[in-house]
């Protein structure tokens, strides 16, 4: 899948996404798993102008609405663990606000796949 | 909408890329999987009602500690690129649907992929069999239940059900349906066949 030179480049790669993440270590997988739902808290504190570019465009990608992680990191193209990387640290400095997937049990499992099942028929017939 | 500097050269998104309801939506997914090939991606933009992204995730052991970059340089690093579709159900319920290859070395993406899904399609081409093998593997090993759903290929002949059930050593209940990757409707028809059948299984 991979040339010889993509690794040579994946060096590189890492060396900035430990810059833009300022160093900081992933979240925790269930506080940002690739489908918790992101928006931009809604009083929008004054931004500080530390912010980087990249931290700013992930807001702007999550000013207008909800998304999930998987989805903010396919719109900035930024690798997955970085994106999840800066999302903690706007969520932690009151930026963001998150909506991560309930957690697994058997009677939400239930309630959930049902109105999956009637959604999908409602749609597709 | 969109407020502050803008995106670059990246067009800005508008309201139907974000979740519809957002603020009252629980997320779950599925996992589309299946070999190189299979039409895992074809499926999922057969589907999903924005246009399918991918994302990449780097697979070293700084990708899990972004602190140690020390001797980074020769250790194994791959990146491996998951596309992934949205499906609004309801204004409860939004369904992402995840490709993922069968490569069992992507272990990191695998458990991000499997962590909390509802469950998985196992595409299946039915000239290809064996290449099958080690995903269904994969999809045991971390315990999710699963339908195949049988991609006839233009061209194909259809593989009797009976010897197709027998060569992936599949169980009397777990589901088999036949699918054009490419049509909507077969594609929903798949999916809604496995959730009937997870349904089943929570009982
Ligand atoms: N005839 C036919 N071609 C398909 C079907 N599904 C996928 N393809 C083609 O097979 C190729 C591989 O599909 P793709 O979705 O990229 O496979 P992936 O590697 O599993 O994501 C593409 O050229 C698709 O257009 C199908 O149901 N019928
Ligand atoms: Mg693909």
């Amino acid at each position: 899948m991979n040339g010889p030179e993509d690794f040579e480049l994946e060096a590189a790669e890492l060396v900035r996404s430990y810059v833009i993440t300022k160093g900081r270590r992933l979240p925790d997988e269930d506080q940002l798993s690739l489908i918790t739902l992101v928006t931009a808290a809604p009083e929008q504190v004054q931004r500080p102008l530390r912010l980087s570019p990249e931290e700013q465009r992930l807001l702007d990608v999550c000013s207008a609405g909800y998304l999930s992680v998987a989805e903010i990191a396919g719109h900035t193209r930024l690798p997955l663990g970085v994106v999840r990387i800066m999302l903690a640290g706007l969520t932690e400095a009151g930026y963001l606000l998150t909506r991560p997937p309930v957690a697994r049990a058997r009677l939400a499992d239930k309630e959930l796949l049902e109105e999956v099942l009637s959604g999908l028929r409602a749609k597709f017939g | 909408m969109v407020s502050g500097p803008s995106l670059g050269e990246r067009p800005a998104l508008q309201t139907r890329d974000y979740v519809s309801g957002g603020a009252s939506q629980t997320a779950v997914k599925i996992l589309v999987v299946g070999h190189f090939a299979v039409g895992k991606t074809t499926f999922i933009g057969s589907i999903s009602e924005i246009e399918p992204l991918s994302t990449e995730e780097t697979m070293t052991r700084a990708g899990q500690d972004v602190d140690d970059l020390k001797g980074v340089r020769g250790k194994t690093t791959t990146t491996v690129a998951m596309d992934f579709g949205r499906l609004t159900i309801s204004d409860r319920v939004v369904l992402y649907l995840f490709g993922t290859p069968g490569q069992v070395r992507f272990v990191q993406m695998w458990e991000d992929m499997a962590r909390g899904a509802l469950g998985a399609l196992v595409l299946v081409d039915p000239e290809r069999l064996a290449d099958s093998f080690a995903v269904i593997d994969l999809i045991e090993q971390y315990g999710l239940d699963y339908a195949i759903a049988v991609n006839t290929f233009d061209g194909n002949p259809e593989r009797a059900e009976e010897s197709l059930r027998e060569a992936l050593d599949l169980l009397d209940d777990t589901p088999v349906v036949t699918c054009d990757a490419r049509d909507e409707r077969s594609s929903a028809a798949a999916l809604t066949t496995l959730v009937s059948y997870l349904l089943a299984r929570v009982g």
